[in-house]
């Protein structure tokens, strides 16, 4: 039987993530030092695990509120408001998600009638088109460019825009390119969004990871908490990617909508997890700038060490991604993927990953020990000059 | 704070040429820096941690409480360098509490840690008592847990 046929429209034509086919080449090989993922390589401070295991001999072990723990949601809004200014009440301006992941894919389904129109900045997280499309929206999107440090402009999302946008998405600092956003700069944004009347869905999963300049959230400009949905996890900040817990800001009536979603979907987040991350906002805070002091350095190495083997790299403001330019080699961007792999055993992923606007770029992932960031430099650095010698630069 | 400093704080296992290259100095001016710390007595030294009882080696280690009075103009100090230079004493800490110094001391057996409480310790005028006890097993040292698995590195080698 062609079962195929079966399968929704949209999903069929949904492309296969560009991550997965490289990914299956990666697994088999032996001795790669890999610079292609996109999680913390710190395991979970221990005293946050420690307290999982507590809550499970303590018998934590059933579901929660539809929408989490209340002592956890109590804790997420005085986070909140310490760090980035608005202050959500914690009974109906919260929910606990199953990382930020579940809550975009909320926010898309509760927000979108068929057709609707979403604005997000690309190159960009590899769910976010899908996540659209799923939802039965129709992607805009706006490209970000290296010149600007990979920077959102308001002048390119007004270009973008066309009637029936509804939503637009920004995730700042970037995965992949590490791009932030300054205050100037989302003030001009926040004003077109209300005079367009757009939601903004705002994912600041990388937000504590930010390195030269502070970071600002659009949540806390006058005007944009009643059309904001803020969205925010423990995965980069805690090193808690495996927990699956995130969680969302907005108006109630927002929350509600995609509280009525979460309640027939997922349920609640995982108990554990939620108990976890009390004990993250409640003692993670040393830990978490621990890492990101080390995080800092390392991305001074590797982007001094492209940029030293010939490949333009702007310095991330935030994230733990270098986005470098390939163009130097004349290579695409898979052609050096999959050369420096198999050349260099070193992984980086293709930009076109994250979007058509990837073209000509790759993403290093500086979440990896010295050690090992600076052989895969070097090797990078090797790899770079064979090129350079085969075309005669 | 001293960029090579912090990095010794964070993985003392990095070579020079490691450390020059994250810090993004030269080799040299990395040894300066290290040559510095010495001088200022900030870097002490270096040494390995070691488990021992794999190599059926360990020491015997003994953790020593100890009552001193102190005197008049120099309060403990006198007493504590003194105490400090016994080859038996590995670390020798001023304390709060019910006692004034904790001693980590260590010897090839039992009764050298125990004779160097009782005829060196104990007779030095100014020791009002000591209380040793003797450590029975390792579990952690310098930062490194014993017994446990090694950690995760469960990670995907590739993510989005």
């Amino acid at each position: 039987m062609d079962t195929r046929r079966h399968i929704a429209r949209h999903v069929v034509d949904l492309p296969k993530s560009g991550i997965r086919d490289f990914f299956e080449i990666v697994a088999k090989m032996k001795d790669v030092i890999s610079l292609g993922i996109g999680e913390p390589d710190f395991d979970t401070p221990w005293h946050i695990r420690e307290a999982a295991i507590y809550a499970l001999e303590k018998g934590k072990t059933h579901y929660t509120s539809n929408l989490g723990l209340f002592e956890l949601r109590r804790e997420i809004s005085k986070y909140v408001e310490r760090h980035y200014g608005p202050a959500y009440r914690p009974e109906d301006e919260v929910i606990v998600t199953v990382g930020v992941s579940e809550g975009l894919d909320l926010a898309l389904r509760a927000l979108l009638n068929p057709g609707d129109k979403v604005l997000y900045h690309e190159p960009c997280y590899v769910s976010y088109h899908p996540g659209v499309i799923l939802s039965h929206g129709v992607p805009i999107p706006v490209t970000t460019r290296a010149a600007d440090g990979f920077s959102l402009n308001v002048e390119d999302i007004a270009r973008a825009w066309e009637p029936g946008c509804k939503v637009l998405m920004i995730n700042l600092p970037c995965n992949p390119t590490g791009g932030t956003c300054d205050r100037a700069r989302l003030e001009a944004i926040a004003r077109f969004a209300i005079e367009k009347d757009l939601i903004v869905l705002t994912d600041e999963i990388y937000s504590e990871l930010v390195y030269d300049t502070p970071h600002f959230s659009i949540s806390a400009l006058p005007g944009m908490k009643e059309r904001t949905i803020f969205l925010h996890g423990f995965s980069k900040a805690f090193a808690m990617t495996g927990f699956r817990i995130g969680y969302a800001c907005g108006p109630a009536e927002l929350i509600e909508a995609m509280m009525k979603v979460h309640q027939y979907s997922m349920l609640c987040a995982p108990i554990v997890a939620q108990e976890a991350a009390i004990e993250a906002l409640a003692r993670g805070e040393d830990a978490m700038k621990a890492m990101r002091d080390n995080y800092r350095r390392r991305r001074d190495l590797i982007v001094r060490r492209l940029n030293g083997a010939g490949l333009a790299c702007s310095t991330p403001n935030g994230a733990f991604y270098a986005f470098p330019s390939i163009a130097a080699t004349g290579q695409t961007e898979r052609e050096f993927a999959y050369g420096l792999l198999e050349a260099e055993k070193v992984a980086v992923v293709p930009g076109t990953a994250f979007g058509p606007s990837g073209r000509g770029y790759v993403r290093a992932s500086f979440a990896t020990g010295y050690e090992q960031l600076a052989e895969a430099c070097n090797r990078i650095d090797r790899y770079v000059q064979r090129q350079g010698a085969r075309t005669g630069t | 704070m001293n960029p090579v400093l912090k990095l010794l704080i964070e993985d003392g296992r990095l070579t020079t040429a490691q450390v020059a290259q994250i810090a993004g100095l030269s080799e040299a001016e990395v040894t300066a820096h290290l040559e510095q710390l010495k001088k200022d007595k900030i870097l002490l030294g270096w040494r390995p941690v070691l488990d021992l009882s794999r190599e059926g080696a360990a020491a015997v280690r003994a953790v020593i409480e100890v009552k001193i009075t102190p005197e008049r103009g120099g309060g403990f100090n006198r007493l504590a360098e003194r105490i400090s230079r016994f080859e038996e004493v590995e670390s020798c800490f001023l304390m709060s509490g019910a006692y004034d110094l904790l001693i980590l001391a260590t010897g090839s057996s039992l009764q050298k840690v125990a004779s160097f409480v009782s005829e060196k310790l104990a007779p030095i005028e100014g020791v009002v008592s000591t209380s040793t006890h003797f450590m029975l097993r390792s579990y952690k040292e310098g930062g490194f847990p014993l017994d446990l698995p090694a950690e995760s590195t469960g990670r995907l080698k590739v993510a989005p």
